[in-house]
Order: structure tokens, then sequence, then C-alpha cells
């Protein structure tokens, strides 16, 4: 019989949107050499291991069912940072959050940040994330010097973007080993504002036609659809284009972490915090058909066209502008479902996704639309074309249908050439994951994971789900 | 919400064997545990472990051995239980250390780790079959009757501790109720194992004592009232 694990390490980790929960022996290590004893104790016990950053991915990928979970939050050390060429080099359970508030005040920012600035760079890694500047200057990974990574058998290895094997591992899902310490490069900015352009969109046709307005030029594009919008007026939404500001400047008082603090009250009134509890009271079809539509008419109404200046926390941390918002989708959870179509069958492919959430009437209660190009890695997400993310409740009898919606959507993404975001899934199929990346490259993943984990150490809900 | 992973102690006979074949007609995959195990076999969804639960020493490691086997854990129930026949006259203490090995002492080391495990966890349902004849001390079998006593005491006091996590923790005490364990008794009135089975699983997300009949409960409302000295010259 195999070693006994202490019972009071089990604990209940759940992905971000609450709909992904498994019963785990958790541990919060602080230094490689714990994750090492860890990974022993694992085999000596014949579990297998799941790792977890700040388990802000919002399916199944930091949980693993009796699994020994590896947290790396505590790993959290800045080991050097250089004001001369941006280049920082952290413990991988550093979050974006640190990141910024360390560089900021020396005229940097992370080149890449994901819509919250909670996720640890580890998981961010494990994802290979993207931001709303995914179109003009890549994903995460595209700005890493170098990575440790842990494998199964407790041995170090540095590796670096000369190396396949680095691909693989960064967007690899945390399938491969335990990134430990990343180096990577800041962006120089001179100012801690952008200069902000919203546009309101009547249909799917002006959203399009906006994003390839600004591509050439603007730093971030990033769009809201409303999901409710029927037949000519579907695909309507609020586009926003961003630059870097300041250009010239050596300092600027926008660059102290107090500029970008969010306030935490709604215009001084509502503390943030209770918020999620009114979007509640909105948190069905109805209620969120008036919140889209509110939302729409505002755009429409209040500064459409015209330029303002916001920091780059408020502009680029939308998520966290209302604390614990996704409480509001409680009992029973949220999930997302992001899919990625080559440009040229974007639209046709979004607009039917719209038209099949209106006629199972699981409209998604939030739907962003985001611009990218292709990459190198193993595991991308990205094509050169654009993504739709949509937010859908679960209730406690619609998973059936919302999963036959989803599986439904996917096909039609396949068909187009498309792929998907581990980070986003729930509902993805072994099948759907061989269509979109082919077996060719699957059998790559096979031979790399034979290699560095020949016993199978590292999984998750989502690499079982998968059969990766 | 139907359980996906549950384990029933004392599995092979009666009430727990009923369960288990409920539970795994029902999708869930469910860990038997029992002395005879092998009475499991060939039931779709059921995994037989054998174990006699009064090798206290094996249950950590058994536990988590089949929560690892299952894939995690939401219920689990602990049905062992022995009544062996005691004469009017009888004080043997070998029938008695062996009720309260296997109906306390075994209770006591199987749901002390599930009580971990969900006080950590903050979900699950634990469920322990005491009885009615635990609420009352009566000259018939009076260590079984303090066995049944103790466990529901063990309950309640476990449910203070980790119900407030959301965990539920009951106590079903059923009636005379036609198992093995009763078959020489010839009780009158009692009921079938599959009924008090599918009552017991309606009644394990419930935190709380419960009688499996209403007129049990109504019954005992007033048995467990009557004075100590009247009760005595009732010869119930």
């Amino acid at each position: 019989m195999n070693a006994v694990l202490p019972a009071e390490r089990i604990a209940r980790v759940a992905g971000y949107g609450f709909t992904s929960a498994a019963d785990g022996y958790l541990y919060r290590p602080t230094s490689v050499e714990e994750i090492r004893e860890i990974l022993k104790t694992a085999r000596e016990a014949g579990r297998q291991v799941t790792l977890r950053g700040a388990g802000r991915s919002y399916g199944d990928a930091n949980v693993g069912a009796e699994c020994v979970v590896i947290d790396i939050t505590r790993m959290d050390r800045i080991l050097s940072w250089d004001r001369g060429t941006g280049e920082i080099d952290c413990e991988a359970g550093v979050t974006i959050e640190m990141l910024w508030r360390h560089i900021l005040e020396d005229g940097y920012w992370p080149p890449i940040v994901s819509g919250t600035m909670f996720p640890t760079l580890g998981g961010a890694l494990a994802m290979n994330i993207h931001g709303k500047n995914n179109y003009a200057v890549g994903t995460l990974g595209d700005h890493v010097l170098e990575i440790d990574l842990l494998t199964a058998n407790g041995d170090l290895l540095t590796l670096t973007p000369a190396d396949a094997r680095f691909y693989a591992v960064v967007s690899g899902f945390g399938s491969l080993g335990i990134v430990t310490r990343v180096k990577l490069e800041m962006k120089r900015i001179h100012s801690g504002d952008l200069r902000v352009l919203p546009l309101s969109a009547r249909n799917w046709d002006e959203q399009f036609e906006v994003f390839e307005r600004f591509e050439k030029d603007a730093d971030y594009m990033v769009s809201w659809v409303d999901c409710f919008g029927r037949g000519r007026q579907s695909g309507r939404g609020l586009f926003h284009a961003a630059w870097y500001a300041g250009e010239g400047e050596d300092f600027s008082a926008t660059l102290r972490p107090e500029h970008q603090d969010l306030p935490d009250s709604i215009m001084g009134l509502v503390p943030k915090s209770a918020v999620w509890r009114i979007l509640k009271k909105f948190c069905n079809r109805t209620g969120m058909h008036f919140l889209n539509w509110a939302k729409y008419r505002s755009g429409r109404m209040i500064g459409d066209g015209k330029e303002h200046i916001q920091s780059l926390v408020a502009f680029s941390f939308l998520l966290d502008y209302v604390p614990n918002w996704r409480k509001a989708y409680l009992p029973h959870g949220f999930i997302q479902y992001q899919s990625f179509v080559p440009k040229e069958r974007a639209r046709e492919v979004f607009a039917r996704q719209v038209e099949m959430q209106q006629e199972a009437r699981l409209e998604s209660f939030l739907g962003v639309m985001k611009r990218h190009r292709p990459d190198k890695f193993l595991f991308s997400h990205a094509v050169d074309g654009y993504s739709l993310a949509l937010d859908f409740k679960v209730t406690r009898s619609n998973w059936p249908r919302l999963e036959a919606l989803c599986h439904r959507m996917n096909d039609l993404v396949l068909s187009a050439g498309g792929r998907f975001y581990f980070a986003k899934d729930s509902t993805l199929r072994p099948s759907d994951v061989r269509a979109f990346m082919g077996e060719e490259a699957l059998a790559r993943y096979r031979d790399f994971k034979t290699q560095v984990d020949p016993g199978g150490l590292f999984t998750s809900e989502l690499a079982r789900r998968l059969e990766l | 919400m139907q359980y996906k992973h549950a384990i029933v102690v004392g599995a092979s006979s009666g009430i727990g064997l009923e369960l288990v074949k409920q539970l795994a007609a029902s999708g869930c995959r469910v860990a038997g545990v029992a002395r005879h195990a092998e009475k499991l076999e060939g039931i779709p969804n059921a995994l037989p472990f054998k174990h006699d639960v009064t090798h206290y020493g094996e249950v950590p490691a058994l536990f988590q051995q089949i929560t690892k086997e299952l894939g995690g854990l939401d219920l689990i129930v602990y049905s062992s239980g022995v009544m062996p026949a005691v004469g009017a006259h009888e004080f043997n203490f070998e029938k008695d250390r062996q009720m309260v090995e296997v109906n306390l002492l075994g209770c006591i080391a199987w749901m002390n780790q599930a009580a971990i495990r969900f006080e950590n966890t903050k979900a699950g349902s634990m469920v322990a079959i005491g009885s009615v004849a635990g609420d009352r001390g009566r000259a018939g079998q009076p260590v079984y009757n303090t066995t049944k006593a103790a466990m529901t005491t063990y309950m309640e006091a476990i449910r203070n501790r980790i119900a407030k996590y959301g965990v539920k923790v009951v106590t079903i005490k059923p009636g005379p109720t036609k198992t093995p364990m009763t078959a020489d008794l010839h009780l009158r009135g009692a009921m079938d194992p599959a009924k008090v089975a599918a009552i017991i699983l309606k009644k394990s997300r419930k935190t709380g004592e419960h009688y499996v009949k209403f007129s049990h409960r109504l019954i005992f409302y007033v048995i467990k009232r009557i004075p100590s000295p009247i009760f005595r010259r009732l010869g119930l």
C-alpha cells in the first residue's frame, strides 16, 4: 500500500468560474527544494501532481481530483530588476500586479497583461496569456528571456527561446513540469496613462471596420459585444483603441502607483465591495438583457468618438474593477468560452455563434472581442484573426443545453480553421483538440512529455478531460 | 445533485448492501467496505474493499486509497452493526465488546477520517446509521442501546464541530428493519431494507437526527420523555 499523505492537507480547489471543483492535497511551497520534497511525497503516495498559480483559469486547468496540488503563490520574490535594460528576474509565483508595482516608477510596464492583474507568471506562461495588444506584440511567452523548469524527476532545466522545448513548456498548461523562475523583458513607457478612444459599433460590420481601421496604429484594441443584439443590430457594442501617452517625457507623476490605484467606490457612493451583490440581482437573462442594452445605449450617447485619458491600470484590468464580480454567478458559477477565428471567417462565425445562443435562449452575459496574430508556441490559441470571449451563467438545470451549445459552437469554429484557449475552456472534447492542434503537433507534445515526465506525474482535470 | 463518489462501510448485507445498490444504480461510484466484500462483485459502479472495521489502524490508509480510486468523496455512510442475541440475564463481555468495537469504535475510526476531510473541503455528507434502540436504555439489549446512543452523541458532537462549514452530518435512526442482523428476532412490522435505504439517501442531505418514519418520530418523542422510574415499570 502507498504512503499516507497528511489528511489535513486535503482542500477543495476550484477554477475561477466555480464550475470545476475538486479535492486535492494542497501544498504551497516557498522554494525549489520544497517542491522537490513534495514531488517525492506525491510519488511515495502514488499520487499525480496538479500545478496551480493564482487559480485564475476559468475551467478545470488548475484543479486535479485526488492529486497533490502545488500552488506556487508563495514563490513570489523578485530576484533582480535592471532599470537600464528592463529585464526582470522573478520567481514564478510573482503576479502581474507585483510586477507592475515593482517597475512602474522606473518607467516600465509589463509588455503583456491579462484583463486581471492577479495571475501568477507561472500560470500565465502555462497558458501563454495574451492582452489587448496581442495583434501587435504577441503573447507573454514572446517576451520571456529565460525560464527554469523543474521536471518530474527533480532536475532543474534552464530554457531559453533558442530551445525548442521552451515553446512546449510555455503554453503547455503545466503538464510538462513546474516553471519556478521567469526572466522577462519589460516595456519602456513614459506615462502611466493611455489615450483611449471609444467608438460605438452598431453591428458586426462596424465592429470589424473599426478593428481594421486601427490595427496598424493603436497600441491596444478591445471591443465589448452585446450578445442580446439581434438582426441588423447583431454584434452591436463598444470598441476601444488606446495608445501609450507621454512620449519624450522622462518622468511623470502618473507613473506612481497611487495614480493607478482604482477607487474603492463608484462615484464616491457605492462601495465596490458591495457591487457584486447588486450585480447578482441582475444576473439572469432579463437583467442582463437590460444591462447590456443600457451599456450599449450609454456608449452611443456618452463619449462616443471622444478621446480621453485613462490610467494603465484602469484600462488594462477591467475585470478587477468590480471586486469578486464572479460571485454574482453563484451558486452554480459560470463558464468562459473563447474561440479564435481567422480574420476571413470571423465575422460569419461570431454572428452565427450569437444567433445560436439566442436560438438556445442561452445568451452570453458578456462578450469581448479582440484581434490576434499567430505565434509559434505548441499549444498556441492565437490565429491571424479575432477572438470572441463569452461568459455563460451555469444554473441548476441548464448545463446539458449549455454544453451542447458549446459543442455546436466548437464545430463551427473548427470548420473555419479556428483555435481554442485552455485558460478559458470547460467544454472541449479530445477530438476538438486533435482537430485544431493537428496530429503532428500532438505527437511532438507526447514525445516531449515522455522525455521530461515519463511516469505521467503532472496532470490536471483539463489534461484528463482532453486526454493530454 | 446526485452523489458522484460514496463510501458505504458495512456494505455486504442489510441496509448497507441496499445503499450500495441504490447509489450504484444512480450512477454514483461507490466503494463498499466489508469483511465479505466479495458479495458486491458484479454490481456495476461498485468497488469492493475487504476490511474488518475492528482493524482501526488500517483505516487512514484505506480511506485515502478509496478516495483516490473513487476520484473524490461526497458521501460516507457507516452502516456496520452487530446485535448478537443476549439473554435476559446474560452479561457476556465478549458480546458486549464486539458491539462496542463494531457499532461504535469502527464508526469513530471511519467518521474521524471523513470529518478531517470534509472540514477541510467544506463539503460532503457523513451519515451514521444509529437506531431508535439508542433512544433509551432498555432491559433487552443494554450494550446495543449504549453503542447506538454513544454513536448518536458522537455524531452530534461532530455536527457541532463541522456542520458550520457546510458539511452535512446526519444520524438516521431506523426502527426494526428486515436484515440478517434481526433475522432471528422475527420482528413484527419490520421495514424493508431497500425502502429504508431510499429514505436514508433522501435524508442524507439534511444535517441533523432523523427517524425513517413519521410515526417513529412521534412515538419516540414520547418514549424519550417518559421519566425513568415510570419507564422502568413499563417493561418496554
